[in-house]
C-alpha cells in the first residue's frame, strides 16, 4: 500500500526536523519499505496507516520508531579499508608522539550504527599499537541516533552474515567468542568501547575533547546549512594535531573553514588549520 | 589475475567465478574437488588466487590446502577458504593449515570482494582492474 502524499510530506518534514535528514520528494518507496516492519507488528496495512495514527497520537514512543527506521544503518567491519590504513600508518603513530607525556587517547565513531567501525578500531589498536596498554588512558566512544543501534553495539553480538563483510578471520578468531549462530566481542575489548545514544543535530552531551573523530556517511543525509553546523560543533571537539574522517563522498570544503584536508595512503582526513586552537 | 575455483557445486563455482571476473580476474579455472585442482594446478601453473570449499568428495579443502603448502612452487597462492562449516575452531584449522581468509556461507557478492580487498587483489576504486599483492596476508 502506497505512502499517500499527506503522509510523506509529514515524515518528510518530521525527519527534516528532528533528524536533519532531507527526504526527496522520490523516496516513497523508502518510507514503505522502512516503515513496514512497524505496521506489521502493529497489526496494520502499511507505512501509510502507521503515519496516519502517528499525526492523529503523536505517541513519542511510536515517532521514535519511525525516525529510528528511517535513519541507514549500513556499516561493516574496517569499511573502505583505506582510512583504517591511515589511522594505523600516519594519524595514530602521529597522534601517540604527541601525546607520550598526557598518555590520553580519545576516539569518537560518530553515527556508529552497530558499533563495527569502533570495534575495527579497538582491534586495530590492539594489534599494532601495544604500548597503549602500559598507562594509557585510551576512551573509545561510540554514539548513534538509534537507540536500537546503540543497543546493539553495546551488545557486541554479530551474525555469520555480519562477521563475513571485512572481517579478517585472523580477528575473528582472536577477538570473537562463538556464542551458537553468533559472534560476541571479546570481553577484553568491549570493556574498551562506550556507546550512547546521541543526535548529532540535537543537543550534545559532555564531550571529551577528541584525537579522531569518524564521521563517516553521515553528512550525505543532511542539507547545507545542517552540514556546516555539524563540522563547526565537530572541529569544536578536536585537540591539537587530531584527525577528522569523513566518508568517500564527503568533503570539508566550503562547509567548515576551520578544516584542511591532508591525504595519506589512498585516504583522505582532515586537521584543524594551524591556529585554530 | 589467474584464479582457481573449487567447489563440487557447479552453481557456486559459477557464482563464484562470474564475481572473480568482476574483480579483474583474467583467467579464471574451475576444479570440483581438491584432487582435480591439484591436477589443474600441476598442468596450468600455479594460480595468483584459490577459492577453495572444506565439504568435497574425493579431496576435501581442507587436505587440498595442506597439500598446496606442501609443494614450495604453491607457497606464493593465495587461499581463501569458502564454506558452510561455521565453528570458530574450524577457522582456526584451515587458517593454522594455510588459509589466508575464510568465508563463511552463505555470503553476498560484497563479503567475498571486501575479503579480496583485504587481501590486495581487488580494489573498489579501481574496479574491474586487478591489484595483485601476492602473497600478502591481508593483515589490519
Amino acid at each position: 500500500m502506497s505512502v499517500a502524499t499527506e503522509q510523506f510530506q509529514y515524515v518528510q518534514e518530521l525527519v527534516r526536523e528532528r533528524c536533519a535528514i532531507v527526504l526527496r520528494e522520490d523516496k516513497g518507496y523508502l518510507v514503505e519499505s522502512r516503515l513496514a516492519p512497524i505496521a506489521h507488528s502493529l497489526g496494520m496495512d502499511g507505512a501509510d496507516a502507521v503515519l496516519r495514527r502517528l499525526r492523529a497520537s503523536r505517541d513519542s514512543h511510536l515517532e521514535q520508531q519511525v525516525l529510528e527506521a528511517m535513519t541507514t544503518n549500513e556499516t561493516s567491519w574496517f569499511r573502505d579499508l583505506r582510512p583504517f590504513n591511515a589511522l594505523r600508518d600516519c594519524v595514530l603513530p602521529d597522534v601517540l608522539r604527541q601525546k607520550h607525556t598526557d598518555k590520553r587517547l580519545c576516539i569518537w565513531s560518530a553515527a556508529c550504527s552497530s558499533g563495527q567501525e569502533l570495534y575495527s578500531v579497538a582491534m586495530l589498536l590492539e594489534e599494532h599499537f601495544p604500548l597503549l596498554q602500559h598507562g594509557w588512558d585510551v576512551q573509545l566512544i561510540g554514539t548513534d541516533f538509534n537507540s536500537e543501534m546503540v543497543r546493539r553495539a553495546t551488545s557486541a553480538t554479530f551474525s555469520t552474515v555480519e562477521v563475513n563483510r571485512g572481517l579478517p578471520a585472523s580477528l575473528l578468531v582472536r577477538y570473537f567468542d562463538q556464542e551458537g549462530a553468533n559472534w560476541r566481542v571479546s570481553s577484553k575489548l568491549r570493556q574498551r568501547v562506550h556507546f550512547m545514544r546521541m543526535n548529532l543535530v540535537g543537543m550534545w552531551p559532555a564531550l571529551p575533547i577528541f584525537d579522531i573523530v569518524l564521521l563517516r556517511n553521515v553528512l550525505i543525509y543532511f542539507d547545507l546549512g545542517t552540514k556546516r553546523r555539524v563540522l563547526a560543533r565537530t572541529a569544536r571537539q578536536m585537540g591539537v594535531g587530531s584527525a577528522l574522517f569523513l566518508g568517500g563522498a564527503e568533503t570539508t570544503t566550503g562547509l567548515c573553514d576551520e578544516l584542511e584536508a591532508v591525504s595519506s595512503g589512498g585516504s583522505t582526513f582532515y586537521r584543524l588549520k594551524r591556529g585554530d586552537r | 589475475m589467474r584464479a582457481l575455483v573449487v567447489d563440487d557445486s557447479r552453481a557456486m563455482r559459477s557464482i563464484l567465478s562470474r564475481i572473480l571476473a568482476k574483480a579483474g580476474a583474467d583467467e579464471i579455472w574451475e576444479a570440483g574437488d581438491g584432487r582435480e585442482a591439484i591436477a589443474r594446478i600441476e598442468s596450468s601453473g600455479s594460480p595468483d588466487l584459490v577459492l577453495v570449499d572444506w565439504n568435497m568428495p574425493v579431496m576435501n579443502g581442507l587436505d587440498f590446502i595442506v597439500a598446496l603448502r606442501r609443494n614450495t612452487d604453491w607457497r606464493r597462492v593465495t587461499i581463501v577458504m569458502v564454506t558452510t562449516e561455521n565453528a570458530q575452531s574450524q577457522v582456526v584449522r584451515a587458517l593454522a593449515a594455510g588459509a589466508h581468509e575464510y568465508l563463511i556461507k552463505p555470503f553476498d557478492e560484497c563479503a567475498l570482494l571486501e575479503k579480496l580487498d583485504l587481501l590486495g587483489l581487488y580494489s573498489p576504486e579501481q574496479a574491474g582492474r586487478s591489484a595483485l599483492a601476492l602473497n600478502s596476508q591481508g593483515h589490519i
